[in-house]
């Protein structure tokens, strides 16, 4: 039986850059074929050449064998490949049905026919296990529902091929879980998916075989028993990668951060308190939902208090904010790097130099010599891989643009830095250098506050893990008591008697 | 920045290209007068029309500037005409309110987190009606502007042979570039405009920088509510000022300033007004029916905005990039 899909040789060219030189991949139903590799090494691209989006400049797309002209979304779609993306593409002023069947409604006499598209999208979501009602509007689902909407609509597309592109991304560790579990499922029923992940983890739980590429080439694959992090790390990067992502914190000083009875908007009835002391890395861990966002949110201005009061150094932080607590010497990586941690629009130079703008001019007016010398020193010092920095932002991979992120409050010379998911979509190699940084800032005396939901990011960089449920904090571990066990008995409410 | 220059360059092209047709059509185009004239009037527009493109760049819209130079001069003929308030007192007063309106502008759109295109509509109905009432529909006028001389002649006079208000422009507009292109408070507009979350997470505070904007606007379009109130010298309240939003707003735009915010440049919206000047010239000059006005202007405008559409859909799939 010839392989369901077959890419062979697949070049795509960009002006100045090779995306992929020659690259092939075949995948045969009821397998999970797991696609690794750095940023930039050209998994989006193969993928959006099988998805109809890009049209490859040579090479051959085979579907049951035979020659597949796939020139457009429709035609992968008609060939049967679903294509879930990375940024989820649904309309949340829709319910999950009109999501669903968003573009092919089913009519009657012209109008639409509700009841017959909640039926068929209640079919299709229960095939998925998903106990959502179709007419739930879809900003009330949280991003991991929102995702089984997508799998659904390309189920309801009689996809045989799923494309996930980063599907865990956003996701907590139990809405993981669940998601590999419906991967399975899926592989089980015949459906062949193509699985893109940064997160090793998940490829060896769910992968039945890894293909690696590097650079725009294949860099080699793995069987199922081969499979294993170091191995596949050594693929992507071509060399070994320490397990203990940071070392741990040189010297620990007095408390720089101290957060005391703080309540959020999110859980006014709930109070947090807790301290990060200068030179050390404090991860606040826990599922999505448990208010860790909103803590550093609280802390940062960018959300009301409820209640409570955030020192600096002892002195108080204003509240409501965010000039006024960087002016305290607090800076804020947000989750959100497009959309809240850059102007994608701007180059590095503008980036870079926005929070502290002030300190490269003279009587409101910028210097433009300065501005640069002090961007341009940035940039190199954080090891930002482009010509020069009057790149745009939007240009970069995910890794270079969190530096740049990084880099702006640098910059500012913080006393607190506070990283919500600072490597979310980024790739191994920027991730280590990403951590570096972090542990050079803690070396410094600054007090690195930091939200993750990557359990080996949690295990691997903090000094102490703060875990957070339902708007408390249930607990606070040292590193040496950091398992992911104990982390997650914390996380899910269970509080031990030490 | 590119992305900018490419956009003024080709409306510059576009006003070249109008100008020397019209003035090989009619070599009247290119008289003293008639340059004279036209200079008078891109100076009162231009005024104006920074103000708005200030608050477009911001991500917002003025559409009440057009009510405000009826109020303001209204409020302007009383004062002087018939109250016989000393000139400074009056400007003052008129600058003052200017600025006053622009600043609730503001306050609506930051603080209590209306829509600006409401906010500013209901401003653009509020203040026409205001005028109508003050004046009880009756058209107000500065006469021979007797003992108050001077200050007309910021509106007709010249000096070095150019028309005041065209002087007036380019002073307001080299600071306003100052201001925009070279100072920490442009960059913030920016900013606000291109993601006014980002520049919030940047320290940026992003009310301030927006309602800003609008007091600017309010404070420009008192200046140009004087210069205009003496050009006409007699102010109709239900008719003083009509559409003149509108002529600021295709300025701005014009001249690359994007409505979704965050572009935007002084010497695009200057190359904006005078384009919307030479184009009312040319329905003059050429013999076209007046009637006609607002058809050939909204045509070319169309045009503009489309070629200059065509030229950068065509330029994004020349770079296209994973």
């Amino acid at each position: 039986m010839p392989p369901l899909i077959e890419l062979r040789n697949i070049v795509k060219r960009y002006p100045g850059v090779v995306a992929l030189g020659g690259v092939s991949l075949e995948v045969s139903p009821g397998e999970v074929v797991a696609l690794i590799g750095e940023n930039g090494a050209g998994k989006s691209t193969l993928m959006k050449v099988l998805g109809g989006v890009i049209l490859p400049d040579e090479g051959e797309v085979l579907v049951d064998g035979e020659h597949a002209a796939i020139d457009s979304v429709r035609t992968s779609e008609s060939l049967g490949i679903g294509f879930i993306h990375q940024e989820l593409s649904s309309l949340d002023n829709l319910d999950v049905a009109g999501n669903v069947f968003l573009g092919r409604e089913p009519s009657r006499f012209g109008l639409m026919d509700r009841r017959r598209m909640n039926e068929d999208a209640r079919k299709v979501l229960a095939s998925l296990g998903l106990e959502i009602a179709p007419d739930t509007p879809l900003r009330s689902l949280s991003l991991a529902q929102r995702q089984m909407v997508e799998i659904a609509k390309a189920l309801s597309l009689d996809a045989r091929v799923l494309i996930m592109d980063e599907p865990t991304s956003s996701l907590t560790l139990s809405e993981t879980e669940r998601l590999l579990q419906v991967v399975r499922e899926l592989r089980d029923q015949g459906v062949a998916v193509i699985y893109i992940s940064h997160r090793l983890g998940e490829v060896h739980q769910v992968a039945d075989r890894v293909v690696a590429l590097k650079d725009g080439q294949n860099a080699g694959g793995l069987a199922k028993d081969e499979i294993s992090h170091e191995r596949m790390v050594r693929l992507m990067v071509g060399r070994d990668l320490d397990k203990a992502a940071v070392p741990a914190a040189r010297s620990i000083q007095d408390d720089r951060l101290s957060v005391q009875g703080l309540r959020t908007s999110r859980y006014p009835g709930k109070e947090v308190s807790f301290a990060v002391r200068a030179g050390e890395i404090f991860c606040l861990a826990g599922l999505v939902g448990a208010g860790r966002s909103e803590v550093v949110q609280a802390v940062f201005g960018t959300d009301s208090r409820a209640g409570g009061s955030v020192l600096v150094d002892g002195a108080p932080v204003p509240e409501g904010s965010p000039s006024g607590a960087i002016g305290a010497g607090i800076g804020l990586v947000p989750e959100d790097r497009r959309g809240l941690g850059l102007i994608v629009e701007w180059p590095i130079r503008e980036n870079l130099t926005l929070p502290t703008l002030g300190e490269y001019a003279g009587a409101g007016l910028v210097k433009a010599g300065p501005e640069r010398e002090a961007a341009e020193r940035q940039s190199k010092a954080i090891g930002v891989k482009a010509p020069s920095t009057e790149v745009r932002a939007a240009n970069l991979s995910g890794g270079n643009q969190q530096k740049v992120v990084l880099g702006k409050w640098l910059l500012a010379n913080p006393k607190v830095l506070i990283l919500d998911e600072p490597t979310r979509g980024v790739d191994v190699g920027a991730k280590a250098e990403i951590y570096e940084l972090m542990r050079n800032l803690t070396d410094q005396g600054v007090a690195v506050l930091m939200v993750s939901s990557d359990m080996e990011e949690v295990l691997g960089v903090s000094d102490r893990v703060g875990v957070m449920h339902e708007g408390t904090l249930t607990g606070i571990l040292t590193r040496d008591e950091c398992t992911e066990e104990s982390i997650m008995r914390l996380a899910v409410g269970r509080i031990e008697a030490q | 920045m590119r992305h900018l220059l490419r956009k003024e360059t080709g409306i510059f092209v576009l006003l070249v290209v109008l100008c020397a047709v019209v003035a090989v059509m009619n070599p009247r185009f290119l008289g003293a007068e008639n340059l004279g004239n036209m200079a008078r009037l891109i100076g009162m527009y231009g005024i104006f029309s920074i103000g708005v493109g200030f608050v477009i760049i911001t991500g917002g819209i003025d559409l009440s500037v057009g009510s405000v130079f009826a109020l303001l001069g209204i409020l302007l003929a009383i004062m002087l005409n018939e109250r016989h308030w000393p000139p400074a007192i009056a400007v003052g007063a008129t600058l003052g309110l200017g600025t006053a309106l622009g600043l609730l502008n503001g306050f609506l759109v930051t603080k209590v987190r209306l829509q600006p295109f409401i906010v500013t509509l209901c401003g653009l109905l509020f203040y026409r009606g205001l005028a109508r009432f003050i004046a009880d529909d009756e058209t107000k006028g500065f006469g021979r502007a007797e003992g108050f001389e001077s200050l007309r002649e910021l509106t007709t006079g010249t000096f070095l042979g150019l028309p005041m208000p065209f002087l007036i422009l380019l002073v307001l507009s080299a600071a306003m570039w100052v201001v925009l292109h070279r100072s920490v408070y442009g960059r913030h507009l920016f900013a606000v405009g291109r993601n006014e979350d980002a520049a919030r997470y940047s320290g940026v505070d992003t009310n301030r920088v927006v309602g800003s904007a609008y007091v600017v606007s309010g404070l420009l379009a008192g200046v140009a509510a004087i210069l205009i109130a003496f050009y006409t010298n007699s102010i109709s309240p239900s008719s003083h000022g009509n559409f003149y939003e509108l002529y600021g707003i295709a300025a701005a735009v014009l001249g690359g300033c994007s409505l979704r915010g965050g572009e935007g440049s002084i010497i695009g919206i200057l190359l904006g007004t005078v384009l919307l000047q030479v184009l009312q010239n040319l329905v003059n000059l050429l013999g076209i029916p007046s009637s006609l006005n607002f058809a050939v202007m909204g045509a070319v405008i169309l045009i503009g905005v489309l070629a200059d559409q065509l030229l950068s859909r065509k330029s994004s799939l020349g770079s296209q990039h994973p």
